[in-house]
C-alpha cells in the first residue's frame, strides 16, 4: 500500500537518504533499522511530509504523495509518533488524544463559538472514543490528568493514542521504546502487536533489536542513507553486511 | 478543573461572572465607578480576543491597538462625516479590519517564528501614523468627537444603560470564547501552540487556523473599538498607538495566558491601575513595564492559571521507573 521509489533527500552537501526503494504491504509490521545517523528519521519525515524529497516518489495507494504537506497526508490516512515526544504540554491528556481526531470533526469557527448541539454531541462521542483509546494503549488511569503531569513512558503511549484517534491506515512509530525500561518495552511490544491486529499497517523505526526482531514481518536496513539490506528478521540477521555494519558493532 | 469543560452544563465561571456583573451595579457608589467598570468590560473584550491568539494559539500581536483604533475611527468617521447609522459603521469597520488582518496574516503566518509580532508591530505603527496624518478625516493628533450610540433607533444613555450594554457584551464574548476553546477548533489552536509539527501530522492546517484566530481577534478588537469610541465620545490617535498595544499584551500576560477569566482579571487590574497611579503621571509606562517583568519572573503563567494551580492540590509526580504498572 505504501511504495517508496528511488527516494533521496539532500541537506546541502549531506545526503541523508540516497536512492532508497521499498514496499510496505497492507497489514504488516515493517521496521526500519540502522546505526545512528543512517537516515531513519529523515526517511520518516519524508514519508509523513515533514520534509519534501529531493528526488524519488512516495506512492500511497495509487497516488504519488511525495512533497504533500503533513496535513494533506493525514487526510490520506497517514499518522505517526515522534522520537522526541511531541505531546502538547499545554493541554490535558484526553484533549491531546482528541486532537488526533481533528479531521473527522466540525472545523467551523461559528459552530464552535455557539456550541451547537451537533458540536456538543460529536465532542462527547470523541471524548468517549479518546478515553477508550487511552485505555487501549494502557494510560487509562491518566484520563483526567494534564499532559504535564504524566511520566515519560505514559506520554509515549499517549502519543500512540493520539495517532490512533485519527483512524490511520498507516502508523509510523519513531523509536517507541526509546527511553523505556525492559518491562515497559515488553508492554510496548504487546501494544504494537495489538495495533497491527486491529488492521493498521505499522512502520517502525527502533534501536531495540529484540523488539524489532520479535515484531517485524519485514525489515529494511539503512546505513549512511542507503539501503543495505531488506527481508524478514531471519534473512536480515543472517546477512553478513548487516552483521558487519550494525548488529556486529552493537553486540 | 479539568472536567469543568467537558460536561454539557454551563461553565461555572460563566455563572459567577454573570452574578458578579449583575450585583456590581448595586455596589458601585457613583458614576465614576460605573465609568471604570464600563472601560474594564470593553478592555476585557479586546483582551479575551487577544488571548485566543496569544495565550491559546501562541502567536503574538504587538499591533492590536491598531485594530481597536481602526474600529473606533471607522465608527467616528462614518457616523459623523457620512451620517451612517452606528451599527452599519461598526460593521463596516469590522469587515475592513478583518480584511486587513487577513491580507497581513496570509503571507506572514506561512513563515515560522515571531514574524507575526514584527508584522503587527509595523502595521500598528502604520495605522497610528495614518490616523495622525489624515487630518481631514480624523482630526489628526487633536482627535475627533464621536456621537452617542443608538442601536436600531434606541439611544444608549446614562451610565446604567452603558453598563448593561458593556456587561452583556462581555458575558457574550466570554461565552463565545469558552465555547470556542472547548471545541475541535479550540483544541486545534492549543495544539498549534503545544507542537506545530504534531498538529500538522494529525491533519491540522496550521496556517489556516492561525489566520482564522488572528482575524477573529482583530475583528473583536475593532468592534470593541467602535463601541468604546461611541461611549467615550472623543477619540485620539493614542487609542491605536503602540503603548496601547503593549497595555493589551500586558493585560493578557498578567491575567494569564490561555485563560479567559484571566483576561478579564488582567483587564480589570490594569484598567484600575492608572487610576491609582495618577501620582506617577508620565511614568505609567515604566510601571507597566515593571509589572510585566515582575509577572514574567514570579508568575510566568499569569495570575489566574497560577492561582488555579495552587488551589488544586497536586501530588508530586511519581518517579519515572515506578509509574508503569499499567498492564495492557
Amino acid at each position: 500500500m505504501l511504495r517508496i521509489e528511488n527516494l533521496s533527500k539532500h541537506f546541502g552537501g549531506v545526503k541523508a537518504v540516497q536512492d532508497v526503494s521499498f514496499t510496505i504491504r497492507e497489514g504488516s509490521i515493517h521496521s526500519v533499522i540502522g546505526p545512528n545517523g543512517a537516515g531513519k528519521t529523515t526517511l520518516f519525515n519524508l514519508i509523513t511530509g515533514v520534509y519534501a524529497p529531493t528526488t524519488g516518489r512516495i506512492v500511497l495507494g495509487n497516488d504519488d504523495v511525495g512533497g504533500l504537506s503533513p496535513d494533506a497526508l493525514a487526510r490520506r490516512g497517514m499518522s505517526r509518533t515522534f522520537q522526541n515526544l511531541q505531546v502538547c504540554m499545554n493541554m490535558t491528556a484526553i484533549d491531546n488524544v482528541m486532537v488526533g481526531a481533528h479531521l473527522s470533526l466540525n472545523q467551523s469557527l461559528f459552530a464552535a463559538m455557539l456550541r451547537l448541539p451537533s458540536i456538543r454531541r460529536a465532542d462527547a462521542a470523541c471524548r468517549d472514543e479518546a478515553a477508550r483509546l487511552m485505555e487501549f494503549v494502557g494510560v487509562g488511569q491518566h484520563v483526567d490528568a494534564h499532559a504535564s503531569e504524566m511520566s515519560y513512558g505514559a506520554l509515549k503511549r499517549l502519543e500512540i493514542a493520539r495517532a490512533l484517534a485519527a483512524r490511520p491506515r498507516v502508523l509510523l512509530l519513531d523509536e517507541p521504546a526509546a527511553g523505556l525500561n525492559h518491562t515497559e518495552t515488553g508492554e510496548i511490544e504487546t501494544l504494537i502487536r495489538k495495533v497491527a491486529q486491529s488492521g493498521v499497517t505499522v512502520v517502525l523505526v527502533e534501536h531495540d533489536m529484540k523488539l524489532v526482531m520479535n515484531l517485524s514481518d519485514h525489515i529494511l536496513v539503512l546505513d549512511y542513507g542507503k539501503k543495505l539490506a531488506e527481508g524478514t528478521a531471519a534473512e536480515v540477521r543472517a546477512n553478513p553486511d548487516v552483521v558487519a555494519a550494525y548488529l556486529g558493532a552493537a553486540a | 478543573m479539568k472536567n469543568l469543560f467537558s460536561g454539557r452544563s454551563v461553565h461555572p465561571g460563566l455563572l459567577i461572572l454573570a452574578l458578579v456583573l449583575a450585583v456590581l451595579p448595586l455596589l458601585l457608589p457613583n458614576a465614576y465607578y460605573f465609568d471604570v467598570a464600563i472601560r474594564i468590560a470593553f478592555n476585557a473584550i479586546v483582551v479575551i480576543g487577544l488571548n485566543l491568539l496569544m495565550g491559546y494559539t501562541g502567536q503574538i500581536s504587538l499591533g492590536h491597538a491598531g485594530f481597536f483604533g481602526l474600529g473606533a475611527y471607522a465608527s467616528a468617521v462614518l457616523t459623523s462625516l457620512y451620517g451612517w447609522p452606528p451599527v452599519a459603521a461598526m460593521a463596516a469597520g469590522a469587515v475592513a479590519t478583518g480584511l486587513l488582518a487577513l491580507l497581513l496574516a496570509r503571507p506572514v503566518l506561512k513563515l515560522k517564528g515571531h514574524t507575526l509580532a514584527m508584522a503587527t508591530l509595523g502595521l500598528g505603527i502604520i495605522i497610528s501614523i495614518v490616523i495622525n496624518n489624515e487630518t481631514q478625516w480624523t482630526g489628526g493628533p487633536d482627535g475627533m468627537a464621536v456621537s452617542g450610540l443608538s442601536l436600531f433607533g434606541v439611544e444608549v444613555t446614562g451610565e446604567k444603560q452603558w453598563y448593561a450594554l458593556a456587561a452583556a457584551l462581555l458575558l457574550l464574548v466570554t461565552w463565545f470564547a469558552l465555547n470556542l476553546i472547548n471545541s475541535p477548533v479550540g483544541r486545534a489552536l492549543q495544539a498549534i501552540h503545544g507542537s506545530e509539527v504534531a498538529s500538522r501530522v494529525v491533519g491540522i492546517d496550521t496556517t489556516r487556523f492561525k489566520v482564522r484566530v488572528f482575524v477573529l481577534s482583530a475583528v473583536v478588537a475593532s468592534v470593541a473599538g467602535s463601541i468604546s469610541a461611541h461611549y467615550i465620545g472623543f477619540i485620539t490617535p493614542n487609542m491605536a498607538g503602540f503603548f496601547h498595544s503593549i497595555e493589551l499584551v500586558t493585560m493578557v500576560v498578567v491575567g494569564g495566558m490561555a485563560s479567559v477569566f484571566g483576561s478579564i482579571l488582567g483587564a480589570a487590574l490594569l484598567t484600575l491601575l492608572p487610576q491609582m497611579l495618577s501620582a506617577f503621571e508620565g511614568w505609567e509606562i515604566v510601571v507597566f513595564g515593571a509589572i510585566l517583568m515582575a509577572t514574567m519572573i514570579f508568575l510566568p503563567k499569569g495570575l489566574v492559571p497560577s492561582l488555579a494551580r495552587r488551589s488544586r492540590k497536586q501530588p508530586p509526580a511519581p518517579p519515572l521507573a515506578l509509574v508503569k504498572k499499567t498492564g495492557s
